[in-house]
């Protein structure tokens, strides 16, 4: 399982009920399940993840986060989950407001785009940036709203979402990430795992 | 029409009152089961049938020598496996394969028609319930069943929400829409306007009303199918000739198997009954039972529930799928949603559709892994 993952599952205490939004094949859903006995549910979007997902015996809504999120009362999960997908919403401010209704806490995570690789690639190369994190071509990336680790936290301290924990990763090093070192964290995160509440 | 001696019966000797008001006792439920039933009970699975369909779920149905209407669903080593899985059917009150309908006869032993009681989702529902004693089961593993399966699933597990562990409503809708009820209504139009229909007492008069069943089954048989799916299928491809006959014989063929949908239709089933389970139909609305608040149905219940639609399907259409789901999801049940892609129309989950039957048998064969 990937080091995000890893991370996810650390923040997620045992026997809590949680919801994964854009859940794809149900990797993560599964990992919970099976070793945390987190009572899991999944909203996904792709018919054949779906499908993956089923044959996992996992608990999954085919659905769009968009507009499928509404029919979950409110605070209903002690977590929702949002891995890498905030920024390809045609409106991520709107779910980002639908998963803390819906949870009591949110654990999002997004692709850097202030990454320094990102950044030498756009000033080097001068096309658009592809990395691990970020395989597409420009023509064909889901990604409609691009944002860096430090546009996301000035984001939520905006919207008065608590931060509980911000962790920096990269390839297999996850750090935290504060006030102070914002900036370095920016820079050499290819990933940001933000868990929040409001 | 029935070949009685392999009609198995349960006579359910407990008075049940039916939502008209009236009492039934001492009256039949024909069933079949496939499988066996192990010794912990805990595989069993009820399967409720869909309008025109009865008990014979799969093999070869001894009343048509046809295959059973689940044949693709419902065998060794299918989605609902019979190694596996103990499997019940039964044939609705209001039926006309054995169980208690408008062709039996009354107390002072006269055919009923149109004097047997108007039935209910509700009452077909509990009726069935009595299998569950018969059998010795304290709790189904699955229910499962389409379009108005679909309705005696949401139904049964309502009214029982302990009674099965796993709730597999497919294709259906928790409240019959005004198009749904236009269609049947059409369908009852035809059989009445047959003047062999005779007020509903055709038997004794040594009639039947078969033309006006065939144009009932013929117009329910479009709404099943989709306008994509008879393209492909038929488009504008003439029957067994070269050119058009200016006449009103089946020149396309479209036309002829429709004819032929309707005849064999006939010789299958009776027009009374067709009358009775399509008004149970228009009858259901279950979140009417609840006060407008269809969550409250299942409020009781820790079953889990997975719920399937098809993209084509137009007279059970995914939103009305997606309603049970949402009406679900508001109380934090157990829902799993899927909507499998086919162009066969409502028909498809009856058909041999991949996607549709691989997610059934994922969804039963994990779940039962668990238990």
């Amino acid at each position: 399982m990937k080091n995000e993952f890893q991370v996810i599952a650390d923040l997620i205490e045992k026997d809590k009920k949680v919801l994964d939004v854009g859940c794809a094949d149900g990797t993560l859903m599964k990992f919970l399940k099976d070793n945390k006995n987190i009572n899991i549910r999944g909203l996904e979007i792709s018919k054949e993840k779906v499908q993956e997902c089923i044959a996992k015996g996992l608990t999954v809504i085919e659905g769009n986060a968009e507009k499928d999120l509404k029919q979950f009362p409110d605070k209903s999960f002690d977590y929702v989950v949002l891995s890498q997908t905030l920024q390809a919403f045609l409106n991520p401010e709107l779910v980002l407001k639908e998963l803390l209704r819906v949870g009591k806490k949110a654990i999002v995570t997004i692709p850097n785009f202030g990454y320094w690789k990102v950044r030498f690639h756009l000033l080097f190369k001068g096309t658009m940036p592809i990395t691990k994190t970020l395989p597409d071509e420009w023509y064909n990336t889901p990604n409609l709203h691009m944002c860096t680790i430090k546009d996301f936290f000035h984001f939520v301290k905006s919207k008065d979402i608590k931060i509980f924990k911000s962790l920096a990763l990269n390839n297999l090093n996850t750090s935290i990430i504060n006030e102070t070192n914002l900036g370095v964290k920016n820079l050499f995160a290819d990933l940001g795992i933000f868990l929040i509440e409001k | 029409m029935n070949t009685e001696k392999n009609i198995k019966t349960l006579i359910v000797k407990k008075p049940l009152k039916l939502d008209c008001g009236k009492t039934i006792k001492d009256f039949p439920i024909a069933y079949e089961t496939y499988g066996s039933l192990n010794s912990k009970k805990d595989n069993a699975i009820l399967i409720f049938h869909a309008l025109t369909g009865d008990q014979f779920v799969t093999g070869i149905n001894p009343a048509t020598n046809k295959e059973g209407w689940w044949s693709y669903a419902v065998g060794p080593d299918k989605a609902i496996d019979t190694n596996k899985y103990f499997v019940i059917c039964s044939n609705v009150i209001g039926g006309c394969m054995g169980s208690y309908g408008p062709s039996h006869k009354d107390p002072d032993q006269k055919i009923f028609g149109t004097n047997f009681p108007v039935i209910t989702i509700n009452d077909m529902v509990n009726a069935q319930y009595n299998l569950l004693d018969h059998f010795g089961i304290d709790k189904l593993f699955s229910i499962t069943g389409g379009s108005m399966g679909g309705m005696q699933v949401l139904q049964f597990i309502s009214n029982f929400p302990d009674k099965s562990k796993t709730v597999i409503p497919i294709a259906t809708t928790s409240s019959h829409s005004a198009q749904n009820i236009a269609f049947n209504e059409l369908g009852r139009q035809a059989i009445t306007a047959d003047s062999n229909w005779k007020d509903g007492n055709y038997t004794s008069k040594d009639t039947n009303p078969g033309k006006g069943l065939a144009v009932a089954r013929m117009a329910a048989h479009i709404t099943y199918l989709s306008k994509k799916g008879l393209q492909e299928k038929f488009g504008r491809k003439l029957q067994e000739r070269e050119d058009l006959k200016f006449g009103f014989d089946a020149d396309f063929q479209i036309e002829s198997y429709l004819r032929y949908q309707g005849s064999v239709f006939v010789d299958r089933f009776d027009a009374n009954s067709y009358l009775y389970i399509t008004r149970a139909m228009d009858y259901f609305d279950l979140a009417k039972q609840f006060r407008g608040n269809l969550s409250e149905a299942f409020i009781n219940t820790k079953a889990k529930f997975f719920i399937i639609s098809f993209t084509s399907d137009w007279l059970y259409p995914t939103q009305e799928n997606k309603d049970i789901v949402i009406a679900l999801n508001s109380i934090g049940a157990d829902v799993g949603f899927v909507e499998i892609e086919s162009d066969k129309g409502h028909d498809s989950f009856l058909l041999d559709v991949p996607d549709f039957l691989n997610a059934l048998k994922n969804f039963l064969d994990k779940s039962y892994e668990e238990n």
